[in-house]
Formats: C-alpha cells, structure tokens, sequence
C-alpha cells in the first residue's frame, strides 16, 4: 500500500510537468521556427535571381526590387503566422518549398516578360501572376485557418464526386477558341479564364480517400488468386471502370492528355496504397495503355502530340509532317544550349521556344539559363514536397487522413512527372502545367490550396496525442493523474 | 556587366539553389531524430510482459525525467492480457506483448470475431507513444463502444471498462 501511495502521490506533479513540456515545445518540437529560418533563405533564393536576371540584362539592380521582395515577404510571413497559430505541429519544410517554387517561377516569368517582342504572343505575365500568388498564398491562409480538421472532409465524399465530375465536363459546354492550343480545359468569363481542371484534382483525391477507405476490405480481400494476381471481383471494379471511362471521355471531348493520365494514375496509386494488391496496378497500366492506345489512333490532335514525341526533330527537316510539333524540338535544343551549368539566368534565348515558354515550357526556360545543375536542384525541391507528403501519410493516423496525404502528394508528383517528362521527351507532351512555377493562376492557387491540406493533415498526424486520463472520466484534476493507478489496485487486491 | 561578374552570379546562384536543398535535407534529417519519440510506432517497445528488458531495451528518447518515472509507474500497473467477457469467444485471452491487436472479422485479425455486427476490419488496440493501451475504431459499420460510449477517436483504454463490439465484449486485465 506504500508503494501505492508513493506512486499516487507523484503522478499529478509527473503529469502536470508533461503536460507542461509539450506546451513550450520540449517533448515534441513544433518546428516552427525551422520553417521561419527556411522561409527566409526561401525568399532570398529569388531575390537573387531576380538581381541576376536585372544585372544581366540591364546592366543595374531591377527598380521595383525593394517593393517587389517586401511583398513576397509579407506574404510569406503571412502565411507562416497563420501556420504558427492555426497548424502549429505541421511539417517546416512544405511552405519553404513551396514558397521557393513560386518564387523562381515570377522571376522567371518575368525575365521572358523582358525578351519583348522576340517571344510570341508575349505581354507582361508577371504582374498577373504575382496577383495570382497573393490569391494562392490567401487561399493557403483560408484552407489553413477554415479546415479544422481534415477529417471533416470525408463526410463529403460523394458530393466531392459530384462536384469534381461537374468541374471536369464543364470546359466541354464551353465554346473553344482558338488561342485554347487543341484543349479544352479553361472556363472563360471575358478576359477571365479559369482551369477547373487544377481544382478537380484535389476535390477527386477527396472523394477517392473516402471512397477507398470505406472500400478498401472489400478490393483487397474479396478477390480470388490468378496466375499469382489477386482478381477483384466484377462489382468491385466497377469504380475503376467508371474512373477509366471518365479519363477516356476527357481525352476524347477534352483533348485533354495530361488530366486523363493525372485522374486515373492518382486513382490507381491511392488503390494500390488502400489495398497492397499489386494486381491493381497491373490492371490500371493495361486499361491505361489500352484506352490510350485507342484514343490516339482516333483523336488527331492527340496522334499530333504522339507524332512530336516519337520524332521531335522532325518538324526542322526537309518535309515537316503535317501532324507534328516543332516545340519539343526547341525546348530539346534550349536544354542542350544550357549544358552543365547554363547560360545564367537572364542570358538565354528562351524566346527561341516560341510558344508557351512561360507556362508548359517554363521548364526549357530553366533548363537553359540554370543548366542540368539548376534543374536538378529544381526537381529535388519537387522531390522534397513529394516525400514531406508522404511523410505526412505515414505518419498520419486516421486511414483516411493516410489516403489523402498519399493521395495529394502523388496527384503534385503525377503532375510534375507528366511535365517534366514531357518536356524532355520522356512521354508525349501534354497539356499541364509545372506544380508553382508556370504561368497559370488557377494552378498556382490550386496547388496552394494543396499544401495548406497537406499541412494540416501533417499537423493533425504530428501533434503529439492527448493525455489519457481525462478522456474517461472527466474528474477533478488530482483524480486525473491516480485514476488509473486506482482501478488497478482494487483489481489486484481481489484477484 | 563584366562577364566575370556575370559568371560567378551564375555559379554562386545554382551553389545557393543547392545549399537550400542540402539544408531542407539536413531539415528532414533532424526531423526524423526529434520526432521518432512521437511516432505512434515506439510506443510498441514498452513490452509490458518483461519489465525489465524493456526498460533496459528502450532507447533514451531525450525527454525529461519525468517520462522515465512515469514509465515506471505504467509498468507496475501495465496490464499484460485481453479477456473477452461476453460473445461467441467468451473466456478467451490474448496475451499483450506491446503490438498492436487487431480486432474483426478477417482472417488476419489477431482476435477473430465471430459476430453479425463486427466489421472485417472493425478496430484495435495499441499502445500510444506513452505505453498507454489505446483502442481505436477503424471505421467499422455498426461501431466500438467504450463502455456506453461510441468512439470516434483513437481513445486511451483503462483497465476493466469494457469495449463492446457487437455482441461481444472485451476488457483489459492486469
């Protein structure tokens, strides 16, 4: 009974200085002020570039310099104080990356805003997509401070469903217009054009999480062994056809390559990570292929970009084919004119890319004045958003919470592996733009809105979990620490 | 501009661009050392059954003291089996080794229930980073009670109250 009560006696005073380390950060460090420090050198980064790009083209410091860095940094330092007060566990690194992204992505933008009238189709991008960052970093603010919990989306699955599918057709009921390059993925208001396309992505990675957690036992262990696959069952795949059906319809009334592939990559990924069936992933690349295959001998503008991928360099020869592209061509020769090294920012001939070099492009533009060494460091910085989403999946708590995280982060890779690819002649060029760095506003706020939910869920997953004792019985504050010791005793004195 | 002066920004911008990712690295890095004491994982290492190996085999987490005395508190109090009360399984009893018990109706469920209203997957029990058995619903049809009490959220078990699952009952024992 001593012991008892020696242990009664200090396990308040235990409790109470517990609960105290985790308050002043000791047990479990929230990292805020890592992110502070990082966001910082992430807004030096472009501030640099900027007084490269100045130098090298000017010959001086660009003029708005001063304004133009104080207001990235305000808006920076906005979003890192709602961090601090709203999501103050998240993970540090997410909003430095991102911040830098955006960053580069401006001066870059602006830098072929000053080619002038050597780049097609140019006009001052820059300011606009500045508004646009101040939108995506309000929108991250908003997410940030509105979404309590991430679980709280779960309950609208299947208005998720709804709303995505009604985002996604809604560019087909749109008149096309001409400077639309073959897709059909903006909605226009006069001069006002958005991508529903961009925000479609992250409300159908809502409704996959909540879909596949409530399903994933049934795709996962009603399934009979073939050949060494598992095969689902026939009304089990029907959410997979469905998926399937709605990436073709894109491609085909859309013309849309890179959501087609986007949707039903995500889809199979987050299948394959609620299910651990490897099958999953065979079927998803089979019916990939498939629809693909059949879509591209159809759709002539898709067989365009096919035919500009199997032979780039065709357009530059003695009989050009009619069906062919000559951008990947240039943005193949803007990459090799950048070596190593490149050419520095602000001394390339970017303008030689002559269409959309500030947006599908703006990776060629990279290429050339920072070299394979800066675009490197680039799809690094990509690399480390990727892997602090997974992170976050892993150590997140709630299965549905896991599959949103692995959701978010693999759609952002997706993307930038669709890109980057295709610019580089990896896959067929399709129409999407770099996650932050291209020109696009429905992007940039888009892919905010997806790191606040990502920080929010790495907040949640790394908050370090309640104290147990005043869950059960709400009692006073010395019965908090004793309780369990309590029941222990009676229990072991009558047995 | 000179092209020496243009040349060595070019250089000093990829060496920064560079420095900034080796840093975020370095980020990570420290991160995955500070926060393994808060990864739901390390809790399993509290092995109730042996006392002490497991305070012997449990890595130092850089808490303050206070986390040690209260491990030694858990461990004198630290039940060490399952019973299940009511159901189908009445009277069975499953040994607590520190992992995690899944309960439901799969095949892979550490305690298999033979229950109408279980779930496959209906929920389980684990011991949190602080050795506390904690019992959480994942996601079941007809849910978990803690004693009258539905879950919603992974909930710290006590010894004795009863976790209802359907028709069968479960509790934690010293």
């Amino acid at each position: 009974m001593s012991t008892f009560d020696v242990s009664s006696g200090r396990t308040p005073t235990t409790g109470r200085r517990r609960a105290v380390g985790r308050s002043s950060a000791g047990d479990a460090p929230n990292r805020r002020n890592t992110e502070l420090l990082m966001l910082g050198f992430a807004l030096v980064i472009p501030m640099l570039a900027y007084a490269n790009v100045g130098l090298a083209m000017d010959g001086s410091l660009p003029a708005g310099m001063l304004k133009v860095g104080l207001g990235m940094s305000a808006l920076a330092v906005g979003a890192h104080l709602a961090v601090r007060r709203f999501a103050p566990y998240a993970d540090p690194l997410l909003l430095p990356l991102a911040t830098l992204l955006n960053g580069l992505g401006l001066v870059m933008i602006w830098r072929l805003d000053k080619a002038g009238k050597l780049l097609i189709k140019n006009f001052a991008a820059a300011p606009n997509q500045l508004m646009w960052s101040g939108l995506g970093v309000a929108m991250f603010i908003g997410v940030v401070i509105l979404l309590k919990d991430h679980r709280i989306l779960q309950r609208y699955t299947y208005i998720s469903m709804v709303v995505a599918l009604v985002l996604l057709a809604a560019p087909a009921f749109f008149p096309s217009r001409a400077e639309d390059f073959g897709a059909k993925i903006w909605i226009r208001f006069g001069s006002f054009s958005i991508q529903p396309g961009e925000f479609a992505k992250i409300i159908l990675t809502v409704f996959f999480a909540g879909f596949l957690m409530v399903k994933k036992d049934a795709l996962a262990l009603a399934s009979r062994k073939f050949m060494g696959l598992y095969l689902p069952r026939g009304r089990d795949l029907g959410p997979i056809v469905v998926v399937w059906l709605l990436s073709i319809l894109i491609l085909v009334f859309e013309t849309d390559l890179g959501s087609s592939f986007l949707f039903f990559g995500l889809f199979v990924v987050m299948l394959y990570v609620a299910t651990e069936r490897t099958s999953w992933i065979v079927f998803g690349l089979t019916m990939s292929l498939g629809g693909a295959a059949v879509v591209a001998s159809a759709e002539p503008h898709v067989k365009t970009r096919i035919n500009a991928w199997l032979d780039p360099m065709a357009a530059f020869g003695p009989k050009p084919p009619s069906q062919s592209s000559e951008q990947i061509g240039q943005t193949l020769m803007s990459l090799g004119s950048g070596g190593t090294v490149g050419t520095g920012l602000g001394q390339g001939r970017s303008w030689l890319i002559q269409f959309a070099a500030k947006s599908d492009f703006i990776l060629g533009s990279f290429g050339e004045e920072l070299g394979l060494t800066g675009l490197m460091a680039l799809f690094m910085i990509y690399g480390l958003v990727v892997q602090r989403g997974l992170r976050t999946a892993l150590a997140a708590r709630d299965p549905f919470g896991k599959l949103l995280a692995v959701g978010l982060s693999s759609a952002f890779a997706l993307q930038v592996f669709v890109v980057a690819g295709g610019v580089t002649g990896l896959i067929p060029l399709t129409g999407m733009t770099m996650p932050f760095l291209a020109q696009g506003g429905s992007s940039l706020v888009a892919n905010w809105a997806l790191i606040a939910i990502l920080m929010k869920i790495s907040d949640t997953a790394r908050r370090p979990a309640v104290e147990p004792a005043a869950i059960p019985e709400p009692a006073g504050p010395e019965r908090l620490g004793a309780g369990p010791g309590a029941p222990d005793e009676s229990r072991g004195a009558t047995s | 501009m000179s092209d020496l002066t243009l040349t060595v920004m070019r250089l000093g911008f990829l060496a920064v661009l560079w420095l900034f990712v080796i840093v975020a690295v370095q980020v990570i890095r420290s991160d995955l050392f500070t926060t393994k004491s808060a990864a739901p994982r390390s809790g399993h290492r509290a092995a109730p059954t042996a006392p002490t190996a497991a305070g012997a085999g449990r890595p130092p987490q850089g808490q303050p003291g206070g986390a040690q005395q209260q491990q030694a508190r858990q461990r004198r109090g630290q039940p060490t089996h399952l019973v299940v009360t009511q159901g189908s399984l009445a009277g069975t009893t499953v040994a607590l080794h520190g992992q995690t018990v899944t309960l439901g109706r799969a095949h892979d469920s550490t305690i298999v229930l033979d229950d109408d209203y279980a779930s496959s997957r209906h929920a389980r029990i684990y011991p949190d980073q602080a050795g506390q058995w904690t019992v959480e619903d994942l996601g079941s049809t007809n849910g978990t009670y803690l004693d009258r009490q539905r879950l919603t959220t992974p909930t710290p078990l006590q010894i004795g109250v009863p976790i209802r699952i359907g028709r069968t009952v479960i509790e934690l024992r010293k």
